[in-house]
C-alpha cells in the first residue's frame, strides 16, 4: 500500500471534548501518525474535505450546516464513526428539545437582564439557523460506528483507530456512556 | 422421596419450588437472568420482556412462567441476547437517557443492561419525550424523560408501602407513570422519602432531593464490577 489511511474529525454541535479526548492518546499519537495522513479536521487547517478512509463525527445536529457538513462527510468518507454522547444521541444540548427554539433566541439574545438596548436576536444570512430540534447524525445519515461515552476515552478511541487501520472489527475496553 | 422437582436452565439442572416462576427459580440458585422490571419481593410484571427465554423451544418471560419439572429453559443463546439488545435500544429510544448528566449514571440497570448486551448506539429515531418534571416534594424528584414503565414504583407503592402514589395512564406510545394526588403532584400525594417506591426506581426517574453525584466515579456500583461480567457480547449497534 502506498498511500496512507486519510483520517477526518469534525466536531458539529459538540464541545470539542471529543477531540480532546482524542489528544489524550498522548505520545500514542506519535506512532499513529506515522501510519496516516490527517485530511480535515480542527487539528490542521485543511479547509476542504477530500476522499477518506475514516471520519471521525464529534457533536450532533443543532444547525443548517452542520448537516451540510454532515453530508458531506459521508459522502467523502469510507467509515463513518459517530464519536461521544452528542454524536449518538443528541447528548446533552438535546435538553433544548424540550423548549421552542424561537422563544430560547429570544430568551438569551433580547430579553436577558444585561444586554445592551436594542439587542435583537442575530439575522445575518451569514449565520446558519438553528434546526428546531437537536438531533443524532445517525438520523440523517448512515453512520458505520457508534463510540459512545462523554467523552469516549482515549483508550477507546484508540482501540477503534487501531482496528479500523488494520480493517478488523474493533473490539472496545468497557463501554461507558457518561 | 424429598428429592426437589428438577427443570434445565442452559444445560444445568436446578430445584424449584412448587408455584416459582422461572425467574424466581433461577434467582434463588444463584442465576442471573437479564431484567429490569422482576424484583423478588413483589408481583410479577412482564412489562421489559428482557427476561424472555425460550422455554421448552418458545419464547416466554421468565418472570411471568411457571416453571415445571423436566423443562428445558435457554436464557444464555445469541438469538436472545439479540432480542434483548434491540429492546435496550428501544428504551433509550424511548427516553431522554442523557446519562452524561443523570445522576443515576452509574448506578443505573437499564445503563447496565446496555453496557452487558454491548449496545453502542441508539439505531432508532430518538422520542424526545417532554414531560415536565416534578419537584414540588420536599424530599424526592421525578423526571418521568427517564421512566421505562417497569412499574417497580406502582407495585412497590401498592402492594409494600400501602399507599397507591403511582399509577399507569395513557395508552400506546402516550402511556406514562400519573401520580395519584388531586393536583397529580408528588407533594400533594402520601409519599415518604423512606417508602420502597421513593427507592426502587431502577434508573433515574425517581430519586432523592439533595444527593446528587455523592459517589465519586471508580467507586460507583458500575465500577466496581468486574468487566468480565459485563462483557457478554462485545461491540455491536
Amino acid at each position: 500500500m502506498t498511500a496512507k489511511p486519510r483520517i477526518a474529525t469534525v466536531s458539529l454541535a459538540g464541545c470539542f471534548g471529543c477531540h480532546m479526548s482524542f489528544l489524550d492518546l498522548d505520545e500514542a499519537m506519535l506512532p499513529l501518525f506515522e501510519r496516516i495522513e490527517l485530511d480535515r479536521t480542527p487539528l490542521n487547517d485543511v479547509k476542504e474535505l477530500g476522499p477518506c478512509d475514516v471520519g471521525l463525527v464529534e457533536g450532533g445536529l443543532c444547525n443548517a450546516e452542520n448537516v451540510a457538513v454532515l453530508r458531506e462527510f459521508r459522502a467523502r468518507c469510507k467509515v463513518l464513526v459517530a464519536v461521544g454522547a452528542c454524536a449518538i444521541n443528541g447528548g446533552l444540548p438535546a435538553q433544548r428539545n424540550a423548549l421552542d427554539v424561537g422563544q430560547m433566541l429570544v430568551d438569551v439574545y433580547r430579553s436577558r437582564p444585561g444586554l445592551a438596548p436594542g439587542s435583537d436576536v442575530p439575522n445575518d444570512p451569514e449565520l446558519p439557523l438553528p434546526l428546531a430540534q437537536v438531533h443524532p447524525i445517525h438520523e440523517v445519515v448512515h453512520v458505520d460506528h457508534f463510540l459512545p461515552g462523554c467523552p469516549p476515552s482515549a483508550e477507546t478511541i484508540g482501540a477503534l483507530l487501531t482496528a479500523l487501520l488494520v480493517g478488523r472489527e474493533p473490539s472496545l475496553p468497557p463501554l461507558r456512556y457518561d | 422421596m424429598d428429592e426437589p422437582s428438577r427443570f434445565m436452565l442452559d444445560g444445568t439442572a436446578l430445584p424449584f419450588e412448587e408455584g416459582d416462576t422461572v425467574m424466581a427459580a433461577a434467582a434463588r440458585a444463584g442465576r442471573d437472568i437479564p431484567h429490569l422490571c422482576w424484583h423478588s419481593a413483589l408481583g410479577p410484571s412482564g412489562a421489559c420482556r428482557l427476561c424472555t427465554v425460550r422455554v421448552d423451544g418458545r419464547l416466554a418471560s421468565a418472570c411471568t412462567t411457571r416453571v415445571a419439572a423436566g423443562q428445558v429453559v435457554e436464557s444464555e443463546t445469541d438469538d436472545l441476547h439479540e432480542r434483548r439488545r434491540l429492546l435496550v435500544q428501544l428504551l433509550f429510544t424511548e427516553g431522554n437517557h442523557f446519562c452524561p448528566g443523570c445522576e443515576k449514571s452509574g448506578d443505573c440497570r437499564l445503563q447496565d443492561a446496555g453496557y452487558a448486551l454491548g449496545v453502542t448506539g441508539p439505531g432508532f429515531e430518538e422520542f424526545f419525550p417532554r414531560h415536565a418534571v416534578d419537584a414540588s416534594h420536599p424530599d424526592v424528584w421525578l423526571d418521568f424523560n427517564r421512566c421505562i414503565l417497569c412499574k417497580l414504583c406502582v407495585r412497590a407503592s401498592w402492594e409494600v408501602d400501602g399507599k397507591g402514589v403511582f399509577q399507569i395512564g395513557g395508552h400506546g406510545t402516550g402511556t406514562h407513570v400519573v401520580v395519584n394526588s388531586g393536583s397529580g403532584l408528588l407533594a400533594d400525594s402520601a409519599l415518604a422519602a423512606n417508602d420502597m417506591a421513593a427507592g426502587i426506581c431502577p434508573v433515574g426517574a425517581i430519586g432523592p432531593k439533595r444527593r446528587g453525584y455523592a459517589v465519586p466515579i471508580g467507586q460507583r456500583a458500575v465500577d466496581r464490577r468486574e468487566p468480565a461480567d459485563r462483557e457478554r457480547s462485545g461491540e455491536g449497534p
